[in-house]
């Protein structure tokens, strides 16, 4: 008995070890903030506070270290700039709701007023209540479920009315995605689908994209869940190419993906690949055969490679600093602040004011504001804080991302 | 020889010492915490961990009543907490509008607790047949099959009653109808209720339970039988029920700790009562000490703490998280470091 307690014990304290050691892996380049931010940080007394929660560490963590070197940058720009100062703050919450309560608890602490929520949709579902009852204004990059933006996400009914979207609501991309695909029928006609059924996002997008698929006549041949932290797909894959499909839709992050790039790959499998904005970060994921992603198309609404000024000098900046082609995470987050500033800008914001006035000003701000940036032209909010805007679609070749002109 | 002892011998002698230690720690531990509270001089990171650190707690002493007091490992209570959580949220949704916060918390509780112990008494009739390695594999099997079958459960109610459909939702709610338990989804909009007072007072109730039970006539026999299964057997006690009683406590602990960890979350999905959750406890009964309340309940709250006061060193928290695990369970398990521990308490008792 007791060999097998310090057997299980040394297994478990390995798993704990190796778990750490990849999520230090995946965060490795956060700790290389831009040089600029010693510079400001005299000023930081009179700055404005954002925080922010995110994946730092674990499976997801692509998407946090994304988003806090965008907002990073961002923030040392305008300070660079003059006019309002802000201070961004992020703590990491592992992409779980439990942990997310906790970090927002240490950004209260650190004088946090105004929050980028977080960057996953689980933990924004889960936290969401708390920045109503506390009324602190938030804008969050990139967690895409309508049930961060109210209080009944199925039926999208009863919004919090203090927390707003960056990125296309889950509903808005599965509905785009089967319109997308039902207008290009050279991508292939007969849709499968793999999904993550335990996880706001992928399921939010799983729903609208199948009821939208019913309205164009989209034939879905097969549909294949998992949960949790599964790492086989070949049931799924092998019964998705028994049912004839070659089109796969992916509403899923990019580390699941990635495994079924592999999976389908090793099989001989080789349909199009379809991936929502959690496919994002594929390229960047470590010990990722990036040629396996080749042709896999996916819908986000920001392209490194895209041509005009700001994406152009964005993207440069944001190599300079972090030695990476940034992804929509990075955008968006970058886009938030700037959003933020101009909201702050126009509605007077000082750093003395209460969380509950600011939220109040904001709130007016951005149901009437419009918004240029990275992640689109012209954005507006409604009064559920829910954005509107294009989105793109781009395939993967030789390893980036590139636009798909139609 | 038989001279009455007094209320405070009775209270610091050897067979008692560990219980005293334990109420004495909880409760100054309480009034220090609920001082600071007060006086507006906690953090906001800690006051967010309040709630779910005594959960861990309760959970962890129930543990340890069937891993260390009663030998058999168990490695799904988890799934006992998982099942604790959602009939709890079930049962706070169902009725929130039409009784008050405290009796509903109070009453939810009982109901999680109650509902485990019967989840706890029909596995157990099959999975205490078994023993050690064998044991362990079931109970992680009922975890991760508690864990899908809730994933596959939708809960609503309306005016006509309560609704459940298992794998897809085939009903439909009136209008002024909630949904409880929306599948793998889990709960979303669940009313907060659970408090840190309320949190502190299931310690002391578990303390009460675990305690009189290691104390009385069936906390010997538990022991008895984990120690030598055929001596105990031999001498007329009832080897099964026995173990059955330390498993169904301790499931009903788990349960009660789950409704509230449940219910002091708006949203809530099962994947959190994962194996993950089962071995995170397990670690703290072990590194605590096996049959080792005391313990159990330190290395509870400095190792749910740890990750969370190591915040400032972002990147590098979860390694050195894991790093004073093992130095924990080095020096726990260091003889020379124990017999010198010994010495001392032995020189302390001489001295008296």
């Amino acid at each position: 008995m007791k060999k097998f307690f310090s057997k299980l014990l040394a297994a478990g304290v390995c798993t704990v070890m190796a778990v750490s050691l990849a999520a230090c892996g995946g965060s490795g380049s956060s700790d290389s903030k831009p040089a600029e931010t010693a510079a400001v940080e005299e000023e930081e007394s009179t700055a404005i506070v954002i925080g922010c929660s995110g994946p730092l560490t674990g499976d997801a963590a692509t998407y946090g270290v994304a988003v806090q070197n965008g907002a990073n940058m961002a923030v040392d720009e305008l300070n660079e700039k003059g006019g309002i100062q802000f201070k961004f703050v992020m703590e990491d919450d592992v992409n779980d709701a439990e942990k997310a309560v906790s970090a927002y608890g240490s950004l209260k602490d650190q004088g946090m007023q105004i929050s980028l929520l977080t960057v996953t949709s689980t933990p924004a579902a889960a936290i969401a209540p708390t920045y109503q009852e506390e009324k602190t204004f938030a804008l969050t990059p990139s967690a895409s479920s309508p049930s961060v933006t109210f209080h009944d996400g199925v039926n999208q009914v009863d919004p919090f009315g203090n927390i707003f979207q960056m990125c296309f609501s889950d509903p808005g991309q599965g509905q785009g995605s089967a319109a997308y695909i039902a207008t290009h029928p050279e991508l292939g006609t007969k849709v499968a689908i793999i999904y993550k059924n335990d996880d706001n996002y992928s399921t939010g997008i799983y729903d609208t994209f199948k009821a939208q698929a019913a309205q164009d006549n989209l034939e879905i041949v097969y549909e294949g869940a998992f949960s949790g932290t599964a790492n086989d797909f070949t049931v799924q894959l092998q019964a998705a190419q028994d049912k004839g499909a070659d089109l796969v839709f992916l509403p899923i992050y990019y580390q699941p993906a990635s495994l079924i790039l592999n999976q389908a790959n090793a099989m001989g499998y080789a349909p199009t690949f379809f991936g929502v904005d959690g496919m994002d970060g594929i390229l960047t994921l470590e010990g990722f055969d990036t040629s396996l992603a080749e042709g896999v198309y996916l819908l986000t609404p920001f392209n490194a490679d895209g041509q005009d000024d700001l994406t152009r000098t964005f993207t440069a900046r944001y190599k300079m600093h972090y030695n990476e082609t940034p992804n929509q995470f990075a955008a968006d987050a970058y886009d938030c602040i700037f959003a933020l500033a101009q909201a702050c800008e126009a509605a007077g914001i000082t750093n003395d004011m209460s969380n509950e006035e600011i939220c109040q000003k904001l709130v007016e701000q951005f149901k009437t504001m419009e918004f240029t940036g990275l992640t689109g032209t012209g954005m507006v909010w409604d009064e559920n804080g829910v954005v509107n805007k294009v989105p793109h679609a781009m395939v993967i070749k030789n390893g980036s991302y590139v636009g798909v002109d139609d | 020889m038989t001279k009455k002892k007094n209320l405070f011998q009775i209270l610091v002698d050897d067979r008692h010492r560990a219980r005293t230690i334990s109420y004495t720690m909880v409760i100054a531990a309480y009034i220090i915490v609920e001082a600071m509270l007060r006086s507006g001089n906690l953090s906001n990171l800690f006051i967010n961990l309040l709630v779910p650190v005594t959960c861990y707690m309760v959970a962890a002493i129930g543990l340890n009543l069937n891993v260390g007091v009663s030998g058999e490992l168990n490695l799904g209570q988890a799934g006992f907490m998982a099942i604790g959580a959602f009939s709890g949220i079930c049962l706070s949704g169902f009725f929130a509008d039409t009784i008050p916060a405290v009796p509903r918390l109070m009453l939810a509780i009982l109901f999680g607790a109650l509902l485990t112990a019967l989840m706890g008494f029909l596995i157990g009739i099959p999975v205490l047949k078994l023993q050690g390695d064998y044991l362990a594999i079931v109970t992680l099997a009922f975890g991760e099959i508690v864990k899908n079958l809730i994933m596959n459960l939708y809960v609503g109610f309306d005016r006509t009653g309560l609704k459940v459909s298992f794998v897809q939702q085939t009903f439909t709610l009136e209008e002024g109808g909630r949904i409880l338990l929306n599948g793998p989804m889990g709960s979303t909009s669940t009313q907060k209720i659970s408090t840190f007072t309320a949190g502190m007072i299931l310690v002391i109730i578990a303390l009460a339970i675990v305690y009189n039970l290691l104390y009385s006539r069936h906390g010997r026999a538990i022991m008895a039988a984990r120690d030598n299964r055929i001596a105990a057997e031999s001498v007329g006690i009832s080897v099964s029920r026995t173990k059955m009683l330390a498993f169904v406590v301790s499931a009903s602990l788990a349960g009660a700790a789950g409704v509230l960890y449940g219910l002091n979350y708006s949203t809530l999905i099962v994947s959190k009562f994962d194996f993950n959750t089962s071995i995170l406890i397990l670690v703290y009964v072990v590194l605590g000490g096996l049959g080792n309340i005391n313990g159990t309940l330190i290395a509870t709250v400095i190792l749910f703490l740890l990750p969370e006061m190591l915040r400032s060193l972002q990147a590098y928290r979860m390694l050195i998280y894991a790093v004073i695990l093992i130095l924990i369970m080095l020096i726990t398990n260091n003889q020379s470091l124990r017999a010198g521990l010994q010495s001392l308490r032995n020189r302390g008792k001489k001295d008296e």
